[in-house]
């Protein structure tokens, strides 16, 4: 298992190599990406990239939980939370 | 929201590129983030979320139709965390 981890730079830099625009604009482009799919999100709808996979927002019901340190009970809101499922696509090329 | 819709997007909002670059772009994106999963790395962008790989040990799985005890042999399995930004953008 590699220890190396891929960040915004390589994606731009890949962008960069692939498309043929500036490093600048290259990087304006990932995050607007990013930032597309995380409005769609916040605004509570699915995202599905065919091949990759699909980001689903799940909420969850507000429950008493417990610090298990001291026992002492804490009240967790209602609240959304992100799960993503992996495209069959990926979960083969993960394991091949 | 599915791909195509947001290559549009992406399209609409940068009329001065050509649809298919920015088809390419987004391809790019996410075909290097599953190749960096595929050789065991993680992928970090910050504010949106982690991806990384886990493994899961072989077991013995049952068959829950018949019973029937089947060998099920170790693999990786993709995860996502997602990032402290939007998790709290989520909940404002």
């Amino acid at each position: 298992m590699s220890n190396k981890t891929l960040t915004r730079a390589d994606l731009t830099e890949a962008v960069y190599e692939a498309v043929g625009l500036s490093r600048n604009e290259s990087s304006e482009l990932v995050e607007s990406v990013l930032g597309t799919i995380a409005d769609r999100l916040v605004d509570g709808e699915n995202v599905k990239i065919s091949s990759f996979g699909s980001f689903l927002v799940r909420h969850k019901n507000g429950r008493t939980g417990r610090n298990p340190k001291t026992g002492e009970e804490v009240p967790i809101d209602p609240r959304r939370v992100l799960v993503f499922r992996p495209s069959q696509v990926m979960k083969d090329r993960i394991n091949n | 929201m599915i791909k195509s819709e947001l290559i549009t997007l992406i399209a609409e909002a940068n009329p001065h590129l050509f649809y298919r670059d920015v088809e390419r772009l987004v391809s790019t994106i996410f075909d290097e983030i599953t190749g960096a999963l595929a050789r065991g790395e993680r992928v970090e962008l910050r504010g949106f979320g982690a991806f990384s790989v886990k493994e899961r040990p072989a077991r013995t799985g049952r068959n829950p139709r018949t019973g029937e005890k089947v060998h099920v042999e170790e693999k990786r399995v993709p995860y996502f965390k997602t990032g402290k930004d939007l998790r709290e953008r989520l909940n404002s």
